[in-house]
């Protein structure tokens, strides 16, 4: 008994370019499960996941739409024509969507209290956000990297704008020199890890919102699964192998990244990996060689710059979960604190993109620690204790024994009237190619910085000009205030 | 796996050019909506269609079944086939959004022309994934 059926342009690849096709069945529901076993490519078009027909495809019967009959169980002979009949429709993101992004599993939205719709009062009124917006911001859960300089205005914002829930990844405790800019944590703080002194904040600012700590280092083994409840991972890490992590697992996920960045005294904000937009591979394919672009605690940042930059990404977060206006997507933002400049450049998805291209190649995540050229902890340690390096105790021993050491700080000269090892001569890492000719290769050198990152990189340069008795001091100045003279202030 | 190296062009005269712009600037602050007539890649015609959302015209468009049954009498009558459908997005840019990827169907070309206060900006042309995971961006051709 077959049922002739009409197959609508877009619908005819998947049925040999037919445009009317049989199939058997007694009502529509039998006679369309029958049509999907024979041209299977139809399902995923008529069906959505839950194996219901999709809103926009309409299903008559002799002219007559199901809706107004018995739906799938409308009764259908051999002489009746059904035809598959699109709706079309789209338009420009509004509050059924969340900007680019989905609500997961299309999530009810939550109704809002009293104490909310008093408390919420100046969103209400403005058209762009509204009941409807304020109460996708309720149903949204958005992750931040880093409870520092980026994330705590982030995450301060977020809640005084009422998202629903927030998470944070950090492992980190409070120290005095985070309170130039980490506006979450307070002198009291000091000492408490981070999330402690996050929660508190955002609780006390906002009880209705559900803040969730998660007191762990981001890795590539738990990324997906940490990322997976969220709508939004928003950005805010200081070291390359997590920026290529985060977005990587953004691009896997399919969940948008609302990046920043900030050194010194510029600052990066843009909106990566979502569904048409670039990501941060398409814009940085690899990353920079190890040592080139030093982090904040080496470079320093202005205190009030991650303000700027983490209420950009605070704003862009609310937008894509509100649907409002123009997001960051394709546009890198670029901001220069001194000469108050904002610039923006157009970035454009690299179809030859590793990750979120045409043919990607990384489809899982990898060892960014690698990929980024850093070494790792477990490679660092054999070298502590070689002919290279030298500690800061050790060091003590032997000018305390007489030796003559020559002590050479790379460390800037702004650092350097902060602290110093008593008689060590300044020549400022960038300075050695055209100094290192002031140095006796026959003398004993100690290198040092803050750290001993630079100084690492002056010891090898050093070793490159012939230089036989380089030794670099680990950890750096502060190792040395630590251990030997903690008489001197840290930075 | 699909073969998806190469981006699909879709051939749109300045006539067409034209008359998509014009509808939208036209229609401005709503949306409107229309459906492209050609064969193979090549519009050769367009035909406006009655916004008939309940949403709200200003950020949706709809083209009812019966409106459909006219678009594709039209590209018969014309001799074509219906390639695909244009619309406006006023006041956002020219990329789908999420309720355009939801309703979207395979094979159709779909135009987005950004208007921008009353000036339309703009054109870009979008082909769906097979597995309905997103748009893919085509390439608008004026020959």
């Amino acid at each position: 008994m077959a049922t002739k059926i009409l197959i609508p342009t877009p619908l005819r690849p998947f049925t040999d370019k037919k445009d009317a096709v049989e199939a058997n069945g007694k009502t529509v529901g039998e006679l369309l499960a029958d049509l999907t076993t024979k041209h299977s490519g139809l399902k995923a078009h008529l069906y959505n996941q839950e194996g219901k027909l999709r809103s926009f495809v309409n299903i008559y019967v002799n002219d007559e739409d199901i809706r107004y009959l018995q739906k799938e169980q409308t009764p259908v002979s051999a002489g009746d024509t059904v035809s598959i009949i699109p709706s079309v429709a789209g338009g420009a993101p509004t509050t059924a969507d969340i900007g680019t992004v989905r609500l997961q599993a299309d999530r009810e939205l939550p109704e809002l209290t009293k104490d909310e719709i008093k408390r919420y009062s100046r969103h209400l009124i403005l058209p762009e956000v509204g009941m409807e917006g304020q109460r996708k911001l309720k149903a949204a859960k958005v992750l931040c990297i880093g409870a520092g300089g980026l994330g705590s205005p982030v995450a301060m914002y977020l809640a005084a704008a009422g998202v629903g829930t927030i998470g944070i990844v950090d492992f980190d405790v409070v120290d005095f020199s985070n309170l130039q800019r980490q506006i979450l944590h307070a002198t009291p703080d000091v000492g408490k890890p981070k999330l402690q002194s996050a929660k508190e904040k955002l609780v006390a600012m906002n009880p209705h919102v559900n803040v969730v700590t998660h007191d762990t280092a981001l890795s590539s083994e738990n990324a997906l699964e940490l990322f997976e409840p969220y709508d939004i991972i928003v950005d805010g890490t200081d070291n390359f192998p997590t920026r290529y992590l985060v977005n990587d697992a953004c691009v896997i996920l399919g969940k948008p990244n609302a990046y920043g960045s900030i050194f010194r005294f510029e600052g990066q904000a843009s909106v990566f990996a979502t569904k048409e937009g670039p990501c941060y591979r398409c814009l940085y394919p690899e990353p920079p060689p190890p040592g080139l672009v030093p982090s904040c605690a080496e470079g320093g940042v202005l205190g009030v710059l991650p303000g700027i930059i983490g209420c950009i990404q605070a704003n862009e977060t609310i937008k894509l979960i509100i649907g409002a206006g123009e997001p960051l997507i394709g546009r890198f933002l670029i901001f220069d604190a001194l000469r108050m400049k904002f610039r923006e450049l157009k970035l454009r998805k690299d179809p030859d993109c590793p990750v979120c291209g045409t043919h990607p190649t990384v489809t899982k995540l990898i060892d960014y620690e690698q990929f980024c050229g850093v070494q790792s902890s477990t490679q660092e340690a054999p070298m502590s204790g070689s002919t290279t390096e030298i500690s800061a105790v050790d060091l003590k021993k032997r000018l305390d024994r007489g030796d003559v050491l020559k002590i050479v700080d790379v460390r800037e000269p702004h650092e350097y009237e902060i602290n110093r090892i008593k008689g060590s001569t300044l020549i400022p890492l960038g300075d050695i190619p055209k100094r290192y000719v002031e140095l006796d290769p026959s003398d004993e050198i100690v290198v040092q910085c803050k750290v001993g990152g630079r100084s690492a990189k002056a010891a090898d340069f050093l070793r490159s000009k012939g230089f036989t008795r380089v030794l670099n001091l680990t950890g750096g100045i502060l190792d040395w205030i630590d251990k030997v003279d903690p008489s001197q202030p840290k930075y | 796996m699909p073969e998806t190296t190469k981006m699909q062009t879709l051939l749109v005269d300045a006539k067409i050019d034209g008359e998509i712009r014009r509808h939208g600037e036209e229609t401005y602050p709503h949306e409107c909506c229309g459906a492209l007539i050609g064969t193979g890649n090549r519009v050769t015609a367009t035909v406006a269609l009655a916004n008939t959302t309940e949403e709200g015209p200003r950020r949706r468009f709809m083209v009812r079944p019966a409106d459909y049954r006219v678009a594709e009498q039209r590209a018969t009558e014309l001799g074509g086939d219906l390639l695909g459908f244009y619309h406006s997005h006023p006041d956002h840019p020219a990329r789908p959004s999420q309720y355009d990827l939801d309703h979207a169907w395979p094979t159709f070309a779909y135009i987005i022309v950004a208007v921008a206060s009353g000036k339309s900006e703009a054109m870009t042309v979008w082909y769906l994934k097979e597995d309905r995971s997103s748009f893919e961006e085509g390439e608008l051709n004026g020959n």
